[in-house]
């Protein structure tokens, strides 16, 4: 950390005492795992509500520390390796996973400079001029443990879910970069600390609430999480890249889903939700909330929020099928973010050529909707209607068909009188028939 | 506390912080190590792996050298999609396959080994001597790169002085990708096949329901066939309760659950 501190060239960030980074590391740690243990239970409760159930209860309070026992008992179970496995990478894989998983959260502010044992600090581990790229880069490196764990396990099912995965990861990192430009281009830096102080007046989800639409969806795919849980699909792939792994190593691949569920919550509330700022209106009744120690609960409450609508999507919806998911990644969300940061950089470059704000902001967009997105809306009804008269006639061929399989006709009654129920009886009775094949007896 | 004058004394070694001598020291090796084991190692995801490393150290390197920008870019483009679309090539053609020791050209080896170490020894001679006498400068404090004003020096001089060949690049890559899709592009003959018209040939074909499992004899797939034991006779439990006519059915030998059904 100390060679990332001393390459790094933002003021308040290069002359930080070793002790005091060591205590930030330290307590970046212990806020992940605690998060993810906190995490785990929020989300069982929350999707027991959701489907009228309680969740658990039984160990601590409220069955608070389920997931800690749950943890613990993980740790102890035992460890089964298939003889198949590539052993350097299968013992590789579960590492890759979760070191990048902790490693991003080094570069998300938590809040303002604070006093920490006598020394003003920022309550940042670190931060670079590229700050962001760091979260980005260390996503893009989790790919490789789940790749790997697929390859490594010699197993069919395993394999499936890592080469899914690793289409869909890169597929919507891809969008997830994207929506990230026009935050660049808003605060004119790309470091996280600064884009925080950018949004002191406006959080970016209002002027950039498309960026943050097309961040959100991207990053479900990026995590893996329902509804785009295509790599670890279990209705269709037993348990995806992680089926062969047990004990440990598959309690940190677990760890590392849920870091990365609260890095991507961070990186969105401090993106576009203002990040330690507090929420509107707090800030003009109390000056101090955005001062001292205060802005980490505003923090805090924000990721909790952004976890919880991530339950929400979990308790809500089917899983998406694989060539759909595909089609919304590079064929919705990429060409509309295209379009979105030429509309954004317009804004800005007109501004910095001292327009007034609202003609700047103003024709870049009328020209958007004219050129771009009424054509859209016109082609896309066009392909639609198309379509819908293509399926009526299909349907109409449909109907004109001999039926090959029994249905029942449309005024059924079920046979009630002696005769029909003894007549039924006779021919289910004789078991020759049944060798028969006469098949459509129901 | 002796840690507080570990971080805060200007520690050297020679005319180099120690942070990035000790860096240097520990990246080195490893790089080293991944190219070598690139060449050397059988298994193709294996040698994938070592490149992997390699590229790692590069990136660490470059944000050591005061690049930050460029550091991360090769560790996302590199590392990040490339080598990871190279993976999913080899995880493809099978695990076990690995490359062959025979040699096919009879010396090949010593020869591509010989070259090797001189070209090696070519690259380090003239580096060094190019090298030689100059000073290190302090990357932090140049005029390009002080108050992270990194990002814009490479923007500025992407966009002006190297605009042409930046372009250029990017419109060799949009060929190459556009080449590989025409290459790998199949006419359909009609029209895609919908999840609707496969669910209609399957209720045509006759047979809707998934083939019986192995092993199993079945005639008729009515919810009325009730199943048989072993021994030949039907099992009440196999039809539901509702189905007309079931109060008729034989009893069978085991008939404990026949007041049930009732």
């Amino acid at each position: 950390m100390s060679v990332l501190a001393a390459s790094q060239n933002l003021p308040g960030f290069g002359n930080q005492p070793l002790w005091i980074v060591l205590i930030k590391v330290l307590g970046v740690f212990v806020f992940l795992v605690v998060m993810t243990l906190f995490a785990i239970v929020f989300e069982r409760k929350v999707v027991g509500r959701m489907q009228n159930r309680i969740g658990p209860n039984r160990v601590g309070p409220w069955g608070t520390l389920q997931s800690l026992a749950d943890g613990l008992k993980l740790a102890f179970k035992e460890e089964i390796i298939p003889v198949l496995a590539d052993k350097p990478v299968y013992f590789l894989a579960p590492i890759l996973s979760a070191v990048p998983a902790f490693l991003a959260f080094s570069v998300i502010p938590f809040g303002p400079e604070v006093s920490l044992f006598g020394h003003r600090t920022p309550l940042q581990l670190t931060d670079l001029p590229v700050g962001v790229l760091v979260v980005f880069a260390c996503s893009s490196l989790g790919v490789y443990g789940i790749v790997l764990s697929g390859w490594a396990s010699g197993s069919t099912y395993p394999l499936l879910g890592a080469l899914r995965s690793a289409a869909q990861m890169i597929s919507y990192e891809v969008a997830m970069g994207l929506s990230m430009v026009a935050v660049f281009l808003f605060a004119d830096t790309m470091s996280t600390s600064g884009i925080v102080a950018a949004q002191y007046h406006t959080w970016n989800i209002l002027p950039l609430f498309v960026s943050f639409a097309i961040y959100a969806i991207a990053v479900v795919g990026e995590t893996n999480r329902a509804p785009f849980d295509l790599a670890e699909a279990e209705s269709e792939l037993v348990g995806g890249f992680h089926t062969e792994y047990s004990s440990f190593k598959f309690a940190m691949f677990f760890l590392a889903e849920y870091i990365n569920m609260v890095t991507v919550s961070a990186l969105a509330t401090t993106l576009f939700l203002g990040g330690w700022h507090a929420p509107w209106g707090v800030h003009a009744i109390w000056h101090g909330a955005n001062s001292g120690w205060f802005p980490v609960v505003w923090f805090v409450a924000k990721i909790i929020a952004i976890i919880f609508v991530f339950v929400w999507l979990r308790g809500t919806l089917p899983r998406l099928r694989y060539d759909q998911f595909m089609h919304l990644g590079w064929k919705v969300l990429i060409p509309v973010n295209l379009v979105w940061i030429l509309a954004v950089t317009t804004i800005h470059v007109l501004r910095d050529r001292n327009w007034p704000a609202w003609q700047a902001t103003a024709l870049p967009l009328v020209l958007l909707l004219f050129l771009v997105v009424l054509p859209a809306l016109v082609m896309w009804e066009g392909t639609s209607a198309r379509r819908r008269a293509e399926r009526d006639e299909d349907d109409e061929a449909e109907a004109l068909l001999t039926p090959t399989f029994p249905t029942p006709p449309m005024d059924l009654v079920v046979p009630t009188t002696k005769r029909l129920a003894t007549a039924s009886v006779r021919r289910t009775r004789r078991p020759p028939e049944l060798r028969d094949g006469e098949d459509s007896d129901g | 506390m002796s840690a507080v004058g570990f971080a805060a004394g200007e520690l050297t070694n020679g005319q180099v912080p120690l942070g990035e001598a000790v860096a240097f020291w520990i990246l080195g090796p490893i790089s080293l190590a991944g190219a070598i084991g690139m060449v050397l190692l059988r298994n193709a995801v294996h040698c994938a792996l070592s490149l992997v490393a390699t590229m790692m150290s590069l990136g660490m390197f470059y944000l050591i050298e005061q690049g930050p920008f460029l550091g991360l870019v090769q560790i996302i483009v590199y590392t990040g999609a490339i080598m990871i679309l190279f993976l999913f090539v080899l995880m493809l053609i099978g695990r076990d396959a690995s490359d062959s020791i025979i040699e096919t050209l009879r010396g090949q080896r010593w020869a591509a080994a010989l070259f090797g170490v001189g070209f090696a020894l070519l690259v380090a001679l003239s580096v060094g001597r190019a090298f030689k006498g100059s000073k290190p400068a302090d990357l932090n404090t140049t005029e390009t790169n002080a108050g992270g004003q990194n990002v814009n020096s490479i923007a500025a001089l992407l966009f002006t002085k190297y605009l042409f060949a930046f372009e250029l690049t990017s419109a060799l890559l949009i060929i190459a990708a556009v080449g590989a899709m025409v290459l790998a592009h199949v006419e359909r003959d009609g029209p895609k096949p919908t999840q609707k018209s496969i669910a209609r040939e399957r209720i045509r074909s006759g047979r809707p329901q998934p083939l019986p499992g192995p092993g199993v004899l079945s005639s008729g797939n009515s919810i009325g066939t009730p199943a048989l034991l072993p021994d030949g006779s039907i099992s009440h439990e196999s039809v539901m309760a509702s189905t007309p006519g079931l109060r008729e059915l034989p009893a069978a030998n085991h008939s404990a659950n026949a007041d049930d059904i009732r």
